[in-house]
């Protein structure tokens, strides 16, 4: 190579510049028009789709609120040694006073009563009950404010009550996430929550064996019905391809109540059940809300989405190949295993990332029929965003799931390839 | 797209009701409620005698009142409240208060006195729970019974919840640790006003969930109303727990095999809240109606079509019989004396406090 530019110098175009750098901006140019072509589309993305995410995943460490709400007292409590199990000192008690009238005056008291309760049970209603009389209190004249305080609320001499406030005081908190691991801070730093209070790692093994469950068995049932569509006539086949459809389009929640209705005790199944004998009227199979129903009704809800990829992949194997093995002496099974199925590999890939995706985040099927033990973490999720309105906690869930999926995604890639995917 | 649509529409529509009325008041009304037989008698008993005062004034509904807490909260944050009037139940109520997303109430001012005089908050009396709270009915969640499935003797307690040996069978409950956690207190030897003391310590709790441990197996956990009467029907449970209009509509209307167990039923409220941050004219206008729809004569007139207990004490002697059936409505109230000789009062000051903890407890019992 050295050679070569050594004797001619630089390659120069048609109008004088170094080639190298005309080349450049004309391909500069072209980067640029189709920048600005997908660029509507990259807005898109970004505005409905990356910043609410971002936003949301940042509320799981977004402790700004105790702060602004108790400044004076915040900084005053800085210096107080929490582990000396004495209150804090008079200054600390002005400065909640002073902070807790602004903060009546303005309707904050409550939110920031709130937010602390999610760790310390019972402050909700201590900032509650203190802010309806802290609108009178005369910062200037009054005190002295350790006794006033105590006096309209005993929970003011309780130095866990304080702890909790300083420990929460930085704008930003790991508290939400430890939460979410089934942990919290105690006096020492991170510990474990009592077993009785532990739910979310255990919810997140269940929904992540169950979901895998789910995508095993659509592998089981899809790849026969996805064969026979590939290789019927194409008239049969569309028929078929009706009968795979038809349920997909059919709405979730009708899908999921007509399980119920099939699955219940007294539901048809049992009900046949009994009929032919099988099964004693008295002993009749509990095959709703349980686990068992939550994979039932969420494997038949995704089969499509696994039917759908193995079938396109399946189409495109030209039926040659095991004519071919055949005909050069391999057995029916062989010429199956080692010639057809490695090659609809893409499609159980896709399939089963498709499934399984789908299914870690699912939580209207399993909340219906899921009972107790069939529910996922997304149920909890759902109960945090609606309900106990802690989005906090449901928002370090949610990146909790989405950081598994990533590293399982990541671990996929790694073992099959994501190459080794094809939708069609 | 769609949020710029709708972002047009509600200021196309604040536009021509600042136009259309002389005294500044909005002629739109969006009314956010639970849907069904409880909507339904909101819009006999209040809403259409109103639209028949006020013919200029439109009526939207959303049947969101579930997840009322959750988009109240996103409205405010993206500062685009589109909801006016939004009913929701007592202990949303005090969050909603809490978290500044409902404007609180002057109940005296804001709303009509009783017709002897009496004022709004007195008539009202404890049942005003939250300062933005303005309550309607009085409901409870009750235990329904299939009376062909509980053999010859009926359940007279609650405690017969607990008791597998007499009623075999499986009986449905709410999920979540309200009631369920002071129904098994009760019904293991505590003292009724002991009740709260003991479920604030570890031991009470662990005692409460050891209580609910023994019907475990047989119990299927609810979260919509309408679960218990259906699996009632079905007979799929012997017995279980529902709100009582749900129940009434089961046993009166569809003549369902279903008696009521009113004791210890649990007292809850339903009612209003206005949200934070409404413009003036929007404003105005749900006060207006607000003050009409929470009067004595038309909370009296809602239990005509729905069994649930008006809030105002002056309301009870009004009620009369239902609008299509024809039946006494009175005993089929939760107030009714008949009825109430023993119940629960569900604290809900306790209950904002530890609900959280308790519901961690719970989950993680539900789920062992």
């Amino acid at each position: 190579m050295s050679d070569m530019t050594d004797t001619g110098g630089p390659v120069l175009a048609a109008d004088g510049t170094p080639l190298k750098r005309s080349l450049a901006r004309a391909l500069r140019r072209q980067k640029m028009r189709a920048l600005m072509l997908i660029a509507p589309l990259l807005l898109f993305i970004l505005i409905s789709f990356i910043l609410p995410v971002a936003d949301m995943l940042y509320r799981s460490v977004q402790n700004g609120i105790v702060t602004e709400t108790l400044p004076r007292s915040v900084v005053a409590l800085a210096d107080w040694d929490a582990n000396s199990g004495d209150l804090p000192s008079e200054a600390v008690f002005a400065a909640m006073a002073a902070d807790l009238k602004d903060a009546a005056a303005a309707k904050t008291h409550t939110k920031v009563g709130t937010r602390l309760n999610y760790e310390n049970p019972g402050i909700s209603s201590l900032f509650r009950k203190t802010g309806r009389k802290a609108k009178k209190f005369d910062v200037e004249n009054g005190g002295p404010w350790k006794e006033a305080l105590i006096d309209i609320n005993k929970g003011w001499g309780d130095p866990d009550n304080w702890r909790t406030i300083q420990t929460y005081s930085p704008p930003v908190t790991a508290g939400y996430f430890l939460n979410a691991v089934d942990m919290r801070v105690g006096p020492d730093g991170a510990e474990s929550r009592p077993e009785s209070e532990q739910i979310y790692m255990n919810l997140l093994k269940r929904t992540l064996w169950m979901s895998l469950t789910i995508t095993v068995c659509c592998i089981l049932l899809a790849y026969p019905v996805a064969w026979i569509l590939a290789n019927l006539p194409m008239r049969q086949a569309n028929m078929l391809m009706i009968l795979v459809l038809l349920p997909f389009w059919t709405s979730l929640l009708v899908r999921t109540s007509a399980w119920k209705i099939l699955l219940q005790q007294q539901g048809v199944i049992n009900d046949i059940l009994v009929w032919i004998g099988l099964v004693d009227d008295s002993a009749r199979l509990v095959i709703i809300n349980n686990q068992f129903g939550t994979i039932v009704a969420m494997t038949h809800i995704l089969l499509p989405f696994m039917i759908l990829p193995m079938y396109s992949v399946m189409q495109t194997i030209p039926p040659t190949y095991l004519r071919a093995a055949k005909s050069l002496g391999a057995t029916d099974w062989t010429a199956f295993w080692r010639v057809y199925f490695p090659q609809t590999i893409p499609g159980i890939g896709a399939g089963s990332i498709l499934v399984f995706i789908l299914a870690i985040g699912y939580y209207i099927t399993p909340a219906l029929v899921g009972g107790t033990k069939g529910t996922f973490i997304s149920n909890q999720i759902a109960f945090h965003i609606s309900s106990s309105l802690n989005w906090g906690l449901a928002s370090a869930l949610g990146a909790i799931l989405l950081a598994v999926v990533l590293v399982l995604y990541w671990a996929y890639d790694k073992i099959v390839g994501i190459d080794n995917v094809k939708l069609g | 797209m769609k949020l710029a649509k709708m972002f047009m529409a509600t200021s196309a529509l604040t536009l021509a009701g600042n136009v259309a009325t002389a005294e500044d008041m909005a002629n739109e009304l969006t009314l956010v409620s639970w849907g069904g037989a409880y909507q339904a008698s909101q819009v006999k008993a209040y809403v259409e005698p109103y639209l028949e005062m006020h013919p200029d004034v439109k009526v939207t509904w959303d049947e969101s009142s579930g997840e009322a807490v959750a988009k109240l909260r996103a409205m405010n944050e993206t500062g685009n409240v589109t909801w006016d009037l939004v009913d929701v139940v007592a202990s949303d109520s005090m969050r909603l208060c809490d978290e500044g997303l409902a404007e609180e109430i002057n109940h005296d001012e804001d709303l009509a006195a009783a017709p002897d005089g009496t004022s709004a908050s007195d008539d009202f009396g404890d049942l005003l729970v939250s300062d933005c709270f303005v309550p309607q009915i009085v409901y409870s969640t009750t235990f329904g019974y299939r009376t062909d499935l509980v053999g010859d003797t009926a359940p007279t307690t609650v405690c017969d919840i607990f008791d597998l040996a007499k009623y075999p069978g499986k009986r449905s409950l709410q999920k979540r640790p309200i009631d369920n956690m002071e129904w098994a207190l009760y019904c293991d030897g505590v003292e009724k006003d002991a009740i709260y003391d003991t479920l604030g310590t570890d031991e009470g709790v662990s005692q409460a969930l050891a209580k609910l441990d023994t019907i475990k197996d047989q119990v299927v956990w609810w979260t919509a109303g309408a679960e218990t009467p259906q699996l009632l029907a079905d007979g799929e449970v012997v017995m279980g727990s529902t709100f009582n209009g749900r129940l009434f509509s089961a046993i009166a209307e569809q003549n369902q095999p279903i008696e009521m167990l009113w004791d210890m039923q649990s007292f809850d409220l339903d009612g209003w809240v206005v949200p934070a941050g409404l413009p003036a004219d929007r404003k105005a206008r749900v006060m207006d109606f607000l003050k009409f729809a929470t009067d004595t004569q038309r909370l009296a007139d809602q239990a005509a079509y729905i069994s649930y207990g008006p809030a105002r004490a002056s309301s009870a002697p009004l009620v009369g019989k239902h609008a299509e059936l024809g039946i006494d409505m009175a005993p089929h109230m939760p107030t009714d004396p008949a009825n109430s000789g023993n119940v629960h009062v569900y604290d809900y000051e306790w209950w904002a406090d530890n609900r959280d903890d308790l519901n961690a407890k719970f989950e993680a019992w539900l789920a062992k």
